[in-house]
């Protein structure tokens, strides 16, 4: 681990203290996990603390994790990552929150520490559906006007439910059930990690 | 008293200055912006699911289709994205082939926005010269892959194949007769690189050109100047980077600051903007092609003199050379295995992002072990930057709001997605 990752490290867990659930270092990338009651203040310190200085938001996407690595899953199923920028220090963090309800994921908006946050998460609700309360305008912006369903979710296939096309007999443009059956070239496989007799590297 | 109400405009999808899809509803006072209010998300194809249904490689061209204007820059953050978790080292040639091509790239996106926004700013000529430079460009990319615009030329590992030792050449037709193509083929005589460097020299003359046409006009300034002013610290909180955060007067650029590949070998310098402004943007923005084609220069210098591999020799991640796969057992079960199940990508997560033409653009990707991504997420620049539409545009005239997004330079490909 280099020195300025260190440093970074060490910043983190001085500024954030106990509101830090787990500190993990991996492809020289910082990826920490808060709590959803903290979340909005740990953004707060990340951006104000002089040590840290995260001047810029640079993306935040919703993950639904119900399927990965093809095993059921125990722990909650949705979180929002960002990734935060420091241009002043030069390095970069990212933030993982999951969201404790599974049926009605919410989580506090950030759209007053980044304001540039605000298209992102109005993507998270829309193809996610995690809910940011304090977003003082969280419309659908990538779907269709009156979609139905967070398409980025496991459980929507990809090939979705509607299709549209335009009715001669109407002479307008009408939704139908989808007439294409989803299909699968290559299936997913995850191997074991001894497979092939090789590691990866 | 009459009621005065405000007056609510529809700009776009289909006009022509809103570059591509944008529909944009905006609130009127008189001629005067009170609200934008931008509808996207007409061309989403949903790139980021789909490519949770492809393997590995399959969605590197779907990478060129995102900012369709600067194609090999896209597979470079994806490619960047895989090397980083299968922790494999390309190939110095491959890396210098890809700093030239991403140069070539900004290049290409720059001069396409210098021409559309002249278009949409009333500066007709500019497309025209414009084009005629992107020709040579993408016969450059042509060359190389096969394809002028979707490239899928970066392979995880490397680069599809090593650069071409001759250029195609034009034909005498019906049309055009020997004589006539004689001074289209003279620059194509040689290989590729001699054509680069051809171009490299030739490409600072029209870029004065260019400058001469639009820097100083009176019009051109009195459209530009002043309009969209974002102060340092609104483009930090608005999330600027790229061209948008240099114009604000901030240096910030990854190829400096957080240098990928070959970056940190290369002499350039950053421009920067004073008042951040759109006339800055645009001043940045053609300093950043000529800072571009003193790194093509130099990437040009470099490949001449040191060949080499141009693709990883880890074949579980890149296929096997056609002879050793038709000889080697080995290799054999390689090639079957990469082509039937495709390569595997150990598990965890990495954001790898590139100074692109627009901004940062960056794949943020989660890996779970399979053949396939977990979860896949593109930053773009693009959509960073129209969501401050609203604060650009509020106050200015209708007309300031194509300069706007001009200068913001748009692609609905990578806004979309």
């Amino acid at each position: 681990m280099s020195a300025k990752l260190e440093a970074l490290c060490q910043n983190l867990n001085e500024c954030l203290g106990d509101r830090l659930q787990s500190l993990k270092v991996a492809f020289g990338e910082v990826t920490i996990e808060v709590d959803a009651a903290e979340y909005l203040s740990v953004m707060q310190t990340l951006r104000d603390a002089p040590e840290l200085a995260f001047e810029e938001l640079i993306d935040l996407c919703g993950v639904d994790y119900s399927t990965y690595a093809n095993v059921p899953r125990s722990g909650p199923r949705f979180a929002a990552v960002s990734h935060l920028l420091s241009i002043s220090k030069n390095w970069r963090v990212r933030v993982r929150c999951f969201a404790p309800d599974d049926d009605f994921p919410s989580l506090p908006s950030v759209t007053s520490v980044w304001n540039c946050v605000n298209w992102f998460e109005r993507e998270a609700f829309d193809l996610i559906g995690i809910v940011f309360p304090g977003h003082d305008d969280l419309r659908r912006i990538l779907t269709d006007y009156g979609f139905i369903g967070h398409p980025f979710r496991k459980d929507f296939p990809v090939s979705g439910y509607v299709e549209m096309r335009y009715d001669p007999e109407q002479q307008r443009v009408i939704y139908q059930p989808v007439t294409i059956e989803p299909r699968e070239v290559t299936p997913r496989i995850v191997r074991e990690a001894t497979y092939g007799d090789v590691d990866h590297a | 008293m009459p009621e005065l109400r405000n007056f609510t405009l529809n700009f776009g999808p289909q006009h022509p200055a809103a570059h591509g899809v944008l529909r944009m509803v905006l609130e009127l006072d008189g001629e005067v912006v009170m609200r934008a209010d931008p509808h996207i998300g007409l061309l989403h194809r949903a790139t980021e699911k789909l490519a949770e249904s492809k393997t590995w490689i399959q969605s590197v061209p779907y990478m060129d289709r995102l900012d369709y204007m600067s194609m090999m820059c896209n597979e470079h953050a994806y490619c960047m994205a895989i090397e980083r978790l299968l922790q494999i080292e390309v190939p110095i040639r491959a890396q210098y082939i890809r700093v030239m091509f991403d140069e070539i790239t900004r290049i290409l996106n720059h001069l396409l926005w210098i021409g559309c926004h002249g278009l949409d700013v009333g500066a007709m000529t500019m497309v025209l010269y414009a084009f005629r430079e992107r020709e040579d460009l993408v016969d450059a990319y042509e060359a190389v892959s096969g394809a002028r615009m979707h490239a899928a030329y970066y392979r995880p590992g490397g680069v599809y194949r090593d650069l071409p030792d001759r250029m195609s050449q034009y034909k005498e037709s019906k049309w055009k007769s020997a004589a006539q193509i004689k001074p289209f083929n003279d620059a194509r005589s040689g290989s590729l690189l001699d054509f680069l460097d051809d171009f490299s020299s030739r490409f600072p003359k029209l870029l004065d050109e260019y400058e001469t046409l639009l820097t100083d006009n009176r019009i051109w300034k009195q459209r530009l100047v002043d309009v969209g002013i974002v102060s340092p610290e609104r483009a930090l909180q608005r999330g600027f980077t790229g061209p948008m955060l240099r114009g604000s007067g901030i240096a910030w650029d990854l190829r400096k600051k957080q240098p990928y590949e070959v970056y940190d070998r290369v002499d350039f310098d950053i421009p920067i903007g004073k008042t951040g402004d759109s006339y800055d943007r645009y001043l940045v923005r053609m300093e950043e092609m000529r800072q571009a084609n003193r790194i093509l220069k130099q990437c040009i210098d470099w490949l001449r003199l040191n060949p080499g591999p141009v693709m990883s020799d880890n074949h579980k991640v890149a296929p096997p050379n056609r002879e050793a796969m038709k000889s080697n057992m080995e290799e054999l079960i390689h090639h079957f295995k990469l082509c039937t199940e495709g390569m595997h990508v150990p598990e965890g997560e990495v954001y790898a992002g590139v100074e692109h033409p627009k901004g940062e653009f960056g794949i943020y990707v989660i890996s779970d072990g399979a053949n396939k991504p977990y979860r896949l997420k593109i930053r773009a620049p693009g959509y960073v930057h129209l969501s401050a539409m609203d604060e650009m545009a509020r106050g200015h005239m209708l007309a300031d709001v194509v300069t706007i997004i001009g200068s913001q330079d748009v692609v609905f490909g990578e806004i979309d997605r």
